[in-house]
């Protein structure tokens, strides 16, 4: 087959980075080359319109063992261990086959994980779905719900936490966000640098057959249009069950009895057997000769630019020492697991490949990694469509029964119980999960420790869409928030920036905007980005996602027992504000819901007092003086005080009797979504030392109420049966469900 | 006491079970492999949850073909104690050490969630810590957790006393609500007549530190604990004896 610059088109390659292949080879590449190099080169391998953003970046801190570049990054957490994690996209696939899709972004970011040496303790995920109102919808809801509760459930990794939120901007373009994290011996943290020429490499895992084949480029590195369900080809299946036999070959591979057979290691993930020994290869500074006639196949007849581009699923790619091929085996055969050696570590520095004697492939490395094409793409700010969207107060109605709003929003799909989501996850497998869904973050055990880890992740995409550089920082603020209302001081970040096409300006202006808030705002906390992803080409027929950078935060409790809880406790205990009341509705769920409106700025954010609040609230949860803490977001400070009377699984539902005065519009002090702001409830003797601290962290303290009662009463503008409150939030999801005509 | 805990492929709650065991217990565990041959020496043997051969199949329906269940059934037939959690009561159903099957939820969806189980008799080797009547809170997660028997054995497991644990509300009312799977009879755990071998679709293993759902589940590996070791008092009868030292 001839090779011109069609072929590369077609291939999801520009015409001048085709141009650019061949001035780099002095030849037109062969078909195989070609191939190597579209997914080497697409968007979503080598972040090529994203790295020149992502270099500004926090990246490093005492506590960072390993920060982005590899597999995963690591963070030590005391007593020898580190703690691995990562978040990551599988939005294409999941939209196109949403139970596959999802399921096998769990079983990507898993290997991930154990990749690097650590065992997963926990899985979390956001998600983000059209208006519930579209018919498509509950479609995709229960079918990525399915395929993540089908991957963590059967291959016993608890699924902890999440977000799921509903809007209309994400109608063709649905979001599945992946996070896991997992524990490792500090000083046994695997890397995937092939090294030591004349080392074997070696295949082990499932057979390698034609699915995914240019999942990476033409599905992940491409918008949609009307034909994108032909894509479904593309997607790969997930086999959870041969991953839990991976998984536990690999650590039992990487055990102080039989690492030292190991040398490097890395997950076939996207792009595959290609990226895995370029990248391999690359890191280790040498080159890689394989025989592509010795993969295991799972059909005959399978071409050897099959075999590089295919995205199989539950496949390692090891490098190890000479001699231990035969140890090696051993293990993956005792788990019933092929293993076979393919092909040899060089020192040229070239990916060379053959089948069937013949050369097929004879790439340099560099530029197929480190000298890839980068884009400086160019950047505009959005015309603002600022005049349309502004608020003004004066022409918005006050609800005339709050006690109707207040119902309204806890039932609405943003806002409502995500308890028909997490029911179908394992929460418990593993046994270490202390916080299960349903609180402000979730808390995992460190095996064999009594310290703890706190996990979220979060994103309001309305802020984002509004100004993406302070919702940016809202994201991880409220992340932040989430951790210390657990207990938890903030050690770490993850991120999975969503975006729509990298050539639109706009939506690259959006995408530097967001890199930068998040850079501030992570500086701001001392918590570095570690890992993290980038999802470009979110969008179907010229219409882009708002954006969404996802963040993923990772907490530390030294002390697990001092790990806190988003609902009430007992009755007499006082309700304390921590931070302050201020008169702003813009772009919050209660304008959307019962006013029908999207518009206003965004809440005002300091980083500066947000600090400030995440160390008192921290400070008072280690000296045991939390009975409850919650952070107050989407839904504003009824929302907040209404979820803790009725959030708990295990207990009966509490009342509370609230005063609280703002000075300005009820609607804006019930429903505002004012930043930097926590409910906590503490015993009364406990008010003073609450004080103290606050004063000490110079956050606004007051006490606004007693939990008391089955009532929630809020002045005299809210009175409501908690009983009642508790089944229209619960029931939220299903009836909404139900209501559509896919249920 | 000598536990045994099996790991087939796919096994998720192994691990758990033998932390249980081993460090909040103290008890002695023994980690059996599925392609184990044997299980001498043993006091109890436990079936742990997870989704043995990714239960691609019916649940439990391969598993039940593994080397070691062979053992399994030999010890279970010379009255050695055993304990099916989840797959684990998949699998003894499967292998046709208790009676009736598991089938899909009523819902159609895996569900994981808190549930209470009412402790129907307290003169059983897996309940004799508790008293009859009292109500376990322990949590569930499984896809196909609905117990199903024809009308017969259903009426000869309740003759029987065989229903060991079953679903009600906190107060230890049958509701179908407290129902989470749509079983018969609202039967969470049944016992076999010689009453030996107990499944349980709860789990007891993740209700055993308040820290980590609770403590009602060392309920059960107390029982069973306090079993052995009054067994351990009495002689062990001739026939038995004889069989363990094999043929």
């Amino acid at each position: 087959m001839r090779i011109t610059v069609e072929t590369a088109l077609q291939h999801g390659l520009s015409a001048d980075e085709y141009a650019r292949i061949e001035a780099t080879l002095g030849r037109a590449p062969t078909l195989e080359e070609l191939g190597v190099f579209s997914v080497m080169w697409s968007e979503h391998c080598s972040y090529k319109s994203s790295r020149a953003y992502l270099r500004g970046l926090p990246t490093t801190g005492p506590r960072v063992l390993q920060g982005p570049g590899e597999n995963a990054g690591a963070i030590d957490v005391g007593d020898g261990l580190a703690v691995v994690f990562k978040i990551e996209s599988h939005n294409h696939p999941s939209f196109v086959e949403p139970f596959q899709g999802a399921a096998t972004g769990v079983g990507g970011i898993l290997r991930d994980i154990f990749t690097m040496g650590a065992r997963p303790i926990a899985n979390l995920n956001s998600l983000r779905f059209g208006s519930i109102d579209h018919p498509r919808t509950p479609f995709l809801l229960r079918g990525v719900v399915a395929g993540i509760g089908h991957y963590g459930n059967c291959i016993g990794v608890p699924t902890v936490g999440g977000e799921v939120s509903f809007d209309p901007g994400y109608d063709h373009n649905i979001l599945v966000n992946a996070f896991t994290l997992g524990v490792v011996k500090a000083d046994r943290i695997f890397r995937a640098r092939a090294t030591g020429v004349g080392n074997p490499v070696m295949y082990v895992g499932s057979r390698t057959g034609r699915d995914g084949i240019h999942g990476a480029s033409l599905l992940a590195s491409a918008e949609f249009d009307a034909e994108s369900e032909s894509k479904r080809p593309t997607v790969q299946v997930g086999d959870p069950f041969t991953e839990k036999l991976l998984l536990e070959a690999c650590l039992e591979l990487m055990s102080p009895a039989l690492s030292h057979h190991l040398v490097a290691i890395q997950d076939m993930g996207a792009a595959g057997l290609t990226s895995s020994s370029t990248e391999m290869a690359s890191r280790g500074g040498t080159g890689i000769d394989l025989d592509l006639s010795r993969v295991p196949l799972r059909e005959v007849g399978v071409t050897p630019y099959e075999i590089l581009l295919s995205e199989s699923q539950e496949r390692m790619l090891l490098v190890v020492h000479q001699g231990s091929e035969d140890a090696v085996r051993a293990v993956f055969e005792k788990w019933d697991l092929e293993a076979a050696v393919i092909g040899t570590v060089t020192d040229t520095q070239r990916l060379r490949c053959t089948f069937e004697g013949k050369v097929v492939v004879d790439l340099p490395i560099a530029p197929l990694t480190d000298d890839a094409p980068v884009y400086e793409r160019p950047a505009v700010e959005p015309q603002s469509a600022e005049d349309g969207a502004k608020l003004d107060l004066r022409e918005l109605p006050e609800p005339s029964d709050y006690n109707q709003t207040l119902l309204e929003l806890v039932g609405s799909p943003n806002l409502c119980s995500r308890e028909w989501v997490y029911r179908q996850y394992d929460s418990y497998v593993g046994g270490g999960s202390i916080v299960r869904p349903g609180s402000d973050a979730a808390v995992v055990r460190l095996p064999g420790t009594d310290k703890a880890v706190a996990m979220t992740v979060d994103c309001n995409s309305r802020l984002c869409l509004v100004d993406p550089y302070v919702g940016t920082i809202s994201a991880v603020a409220e992340a932040a928030r989430n951790l210390a209302a657990s207990g938890a001081e903030p050690i770490g970040v993850t991120n999975c920036l969503n975006f729509g096409s990298p050539e639109k300006p706009e939506v690259m202006w959006q995408f530097q905007q967001a890199v930068a808030g998040l850079r501030d705002a992570c500086v701001a906390f001392g918590t570095p980005v570690i890992s993290g992803n980038v999802s470009f080409y979110n969008e179907t027929e010229g219409r882009s996602i708002p954006p969404t950078p996802v963040i993923g935060m990772v907490g530390l409790l030294e002390d697990a027992s001092q790990h806190v809880t988003q609902w009430f406790k007992s009755e007499g205990d006082a309700v304390v504000l921590l931070g302050r009341n201020r008169e702003e509705l813009g772009s919050s769920e209660y304008l959307a819901v019962a006013h029908h409106q999207v518009r206003g700025g965004v809440p005002w954010m300091d980083l500066e007092i947000e600090r400030r609040l995440i160390r008192a609230v921290v400070s008072a949860a280690r000296e045991g003086l939390l009975r409850s803490a919650h952070d107050v977001a989407e839904g504003g400070l009824a929302v907040a005080l209404a979820e803790c009377c009725i959030s708990s699984e295990t207990s009966a539902p509490l009342g509370a009797r609230i005063e609280v005065e703002g000075g300005f519009r009820p609607d804006a002090l019930l429903f505002g979504e004012s930043h930097a702001r926590m409910i906590v409830s503490v015993r009364r003797r406990h008010l003073t030392r609450l004080r103290e601290i606050a004063r000490r962290d110079d956050v606004p303290i007051s006490v606004i109420g007693e939990v008391r009662g089955q009532r929630l009463e809020i002045g005299d503008l809210v009175g409501l049966d908690v009983g009642t409150l508790r089944e229209c939030w619960r029931q939220g999801l299903t009836k909404a469900l139900a209501g559509s005509a896919d249920a | 006491m000598r536990w045994g805990v099996i790991t087939f492929p796919g096994s998720n709650d192994d691990e758990q079970t033998a932390f249980v065991l081993e460090r909040l217990l103290g008890e002695t565990v023994v980690r059996l492999w599925h392609k184990d041959a044997n299980v001498d020496g043993l006091d109890c043997v436990v079936l742990p949850g997870g989704f043995s051969y990714g239960d691609y199949l019916r649940c439990g329906a391969v598993a039940r073909f593994s080397p070691i269940m062979g053992a399994v059934k030999a010890f279970a037939e010379r009255g050695g104690i055993v304990l099916g959690i989840c797959n684990g009561f998949q699998i003894l159903c499967e292998a046709g050490l208790l009676p009736g099957a598991l089938i899909r939820n009523r819902e159609l969806d895996f569900l994981c969630r808190r549930a209470h189980v009412r402790v129907e008799d307290a003169d059983t080797i897996f309940t004799n810590r508790c008293r009859r009547g009292d109500v376990l809170d322990l949590p569930v997660k499984h896809g196909e957790g609905c117990y199903v028997a024809d009308e017969a054995t259903l009426r000869s497991l309740e003759a029987g006393r065989q229903v060991v644990l079953r679903y009600t509300d906190a107060e230890g009312r049958v509701t179908p609500e407290a129902n989470p799977n749509g079983s018969l009879g609202a039967i969470a755990g049944i016992r076999n007549a010689r009453g030996n071998v107990f499944g349980l679709m709860p789990h007891p293993e993740h209700a055993c530190e308040w820290i980590v759902g609770g403590e009602d589940g060392r309920k059960i590996f107390l029982s069973i604990v306090a079993s052995g070791t009054l067994a351990a008092e009495t002689p062990v009868p001739p026939v038995s004896s004889k069989v363990l030292s094999g043929p």
